[in-house]
């Protein structure tokens, strides 16, 4: 089977799902990148990452549609086109810009379908940069997904490998409901086998990446390569570690997640996001109210710091879980 | 009109520094030494200082991701930026802000902002506070042609103009947001025309001329600190380099930069004209060139040597008390 990276999954599931679907286009800032400039190369950048590459030569600028810099028109162009007939993709480039358009978000995309009755579908896709680790500094390098965990109406997507990258982002180009899918900035390189052809991943089903019998990791996008890390090296002590990727923070799979726990009995939540109403938080309190009677020890959170994200190169290393912090929450719940 | 020559010397020597800092900043880029992302400000040192030589420390500028020019030309120290850049101890934000986000509140400089758009709603903040407190103070958002598009922009505009705050919308118009061209991202003509429709003053100018923009600006200036309410000036001067250092630049043609460099370098321009018309002395100039350079080099050597931020800073300053 071929291997690919990230970056790569994404640009093929992008050009997949416009061939399948005439409906699909994309929007956003640079996602042809260069019109208007002195070259005359249009595409001059194919996407600030190079993830939209070669859609504009193929499906043509009706349906790769370039936009000044401007994340509410962006975003609420998407979700009205969405309720008319088409199947927007849009790029919101980095997830802290959603500060720029949350409205279109929170009141408006996310609600469409609940108040207006029941009458509308809203097959938008808004892709997104989070994380930290690439020295963007504060405004660059949040993760902020739990906070779209918490508004109703909105599918949000965690991919950590190119596998499920590809297949999570053609069922999302599908689904009929608001989809934001995070792509962390710092694995677009990471890669793993993935089919030529296209497939989809269904939502709310998470995987166990390792299984194991004494602790059970639960962790999010680059959380769950740290995690898994942590699970083959604790392994050769003899400590076996099951890791959890829930793939979708909304729906989560709860299920997954309580069968290991009542399996463990311990259970180490990992996310970037900042500590209070975390996902990490969302998921110990949900073993705490459904599994108590199984825990052995207090589940152990593992997030960033309440702290915004430091530009300095040395505090940011500091700033997201790494696996020796995981490592050191694992051993924690074994007491 | 005339112009004072020590104000000119003042002027030459900012508009100097930035363009010294920035290739200083580019040949650092290059070599590896700095954290992050740089945008570069070379190309447009005139729009800076011909608006920051009419405002004091007590007056405030919102700035941008390319906001080193901004830093320099409203006095902030080399040795606090170029520790700010490399995130040292003793920067102008302690390391924590970086090239993208550096403010320095007691120079009147609200922070450089890596959202595009997201100074001008401050910078109307700080307007605000000068008309309540009766200051006399005036405020001005630096905000390049890709941010014009953005409706935080358009909304400072309108609220400025019904408030009639002491705002200047200085608009620098540098042909690419991000990769993409002026042509093709902005569905008006020009910016000016958009800024005149809600309803203040809007003027064009050459951002390469100094005394264009100062010229402007004298007039802005007399209108905030009168009462008279928010204007708006587009000043037009290409970018010299990358939207960040490192960007392959496929949407430009060659040779751009070169006819940039060769026809419209807003320093040769200056001193064609300080020299010719108003008595300043091209060695005294380059006396001041030495200089800079020199005090350039010893900030770096000063916050390359510097020790990085001690690790608990990462917690400190979230909040004043908690």
């Amino acid at each position: 089977m071929p291997v690919k990276n990230i970056r790569d999954a994404i640009n093929e599931t992008l050009k997949l799902e416009m061939r399948r679907d005439d409906r699909v286009v994309v929007i956003g800032e640079d996602v042809v990148g260069g019109l208007g400039g002195s070259s005359g190369v249009e595409e001059a950048a194919g996407g600030t990452f190079g993830i939209t590459t070669g859609l504009a030569a193929e499906f043509g600028r009706r349906r790769v549609i370039d936009t000044p810099i401007t994340e509410s028109a962006i975003i609420g162009m998407a979700g009205g086109a969405a309720l008319t007939g088409l199947r927007p993709v849009a790029e919101l480039m980095f997830i802290d810009f959603i500060g720029v358009c949350f409205d279109q978000i929170l009141n408006q995309i996310a609600k469409f379908r609940y108040m207006f009755g029941g009458r509308a579908d809203v097959p938008v896709v808004i892709r997104t940069m989070i994380g930290a680790g690439a020295g963007t500094g504060p405004q660059h390098s949040q993760a902020l997904y739990n906070m779209l965990m918490h508004v109703p109406g909105i599918k949000v997507v965690l991919p950590s490998n190119a596998y499920d990258a590809k297949g999570l982002l053609a069922t999302a180009i599908r689904d009929n409901d608001p989809v934001v899918f995070c792509e962390h900035k710092c694995m677009y390189l990471e890669t793993c086998e993935v089919p030529e052809e296209s497939y989809t991943i269904p939502f709310g089903v998470a995987k166990v990446t390792r299984e194991g019998t004494d602790v059970t990791i639960v962790a999010l996008s680059r959380m769950v390569m740290l995690a898994n890390q942590v699970a083959d090296k604790l392994k050769s002590e003899g400590i076996s570690v099951e890791v959890i990727d829930p793939r979708t923070i909304s729906p989560l799979d709860t299920d997954a997640i309580l069968a290991s726990v009542r399996k463990t009995g311990r259970l180490v939540a990992v996310d970037e996001c900042n500590p209070y109403c975390s996902v990490a938080s969302e998921i110990t309190s949900l073993v705490a109210c459904e599994a108590i009677g199984s825990l052995k020890s207090a589940p152990v959170k593992v997030t960033s710091p309440h702290t915004p994200v430091p530009a300095a190169p040395n505090l940011e290393q500091l700033y997201a879980p790494d696996a020796a912090a995981i490592e050191a929450a694992v051993r924690r719940v074994l007491g | 009109m005339s112009y004072d020559p020590i104000m000119l010397l003042d002027a030459y020597r900012r508009m100097r520094a930035i363009r010294e800092f920035e290739e200083t900043m580019r040949r650092e880029v290059q070599a590896g030494t700095v954290p992050g992302f740089v945008h570069l400000y070379c190309g447009e040192e005139a729009i800076a200082v011909g608006a920051c030589m009419h405002l004091a420390d007590t007056d405030y500028i919102g700035s941008t991701h390319r906001g080193h020019g901004h830093c320099i030309a409203k006095g902030c120290d080399f040795e606090g930026l170029l520790l700010e850049i490399y995130c040292k101890q003793g920067g102008l934000c302690n390391g924590k802000g970086g090239s993208m986000h550096m403010a320095d509140l007691r120079k009147g400089m609200l922070g450089a902002n890596a959202i595009v758009g997201g100074a001008p709603p401050i910078a109307i903040g700080a307007a605000l506070s000068a008309q309540v407190l009766g200051n006399k103070g005036v405020a001005l958002a630096f905000i390049g042609d890709g941010a014009s598009n953005q409706g935080t922009v358009f909304e400072s505009m309108n609220m400025a103009s019904c408030l009639k705050l002491p705002m200047i919308f200085m608009y620098e118009n540098n042909g690419y947001a991000e990769f993409s061209g002026v042509k093709w991202h902005m569905g008006s003509a020009d910016i000016t025309s958009r800024a005149a429709g809600f309803g203040m003053s809007s003027v064009k100018v050459d951002g390469t001329d100094f005394f264009a923009v100062y010229d402007a600006m004298s007039a802005a200036v007399a209108r905030a600190r009168n009462g008279e309410g928010p204007s708006s000036i587009e000043a037009v001067a290409m970018r010299w380099y990358g939207h960040f250092e490192g960007d392959m630049q496929k949407y430009r043609k060659s040779g751009e930069v070169d006819e940039l460099r060769r026809t419209s370098d807003p320093l040769v321009k200056f001193e064609a004209r300080a020299t010719a018309e108003f008595g300043i002395d091209a060695d005294e100039l380059r006396e001041i060139d030495e200089e800079l350079r020199e005090m350039i080099e010893d900030a770096l050597a000063i916050a390359k040597a510097a020790p990085k931020p001690t690790p608990d800073a990462l917690y400190t300053d979230v909040y004043a008390s908690y």
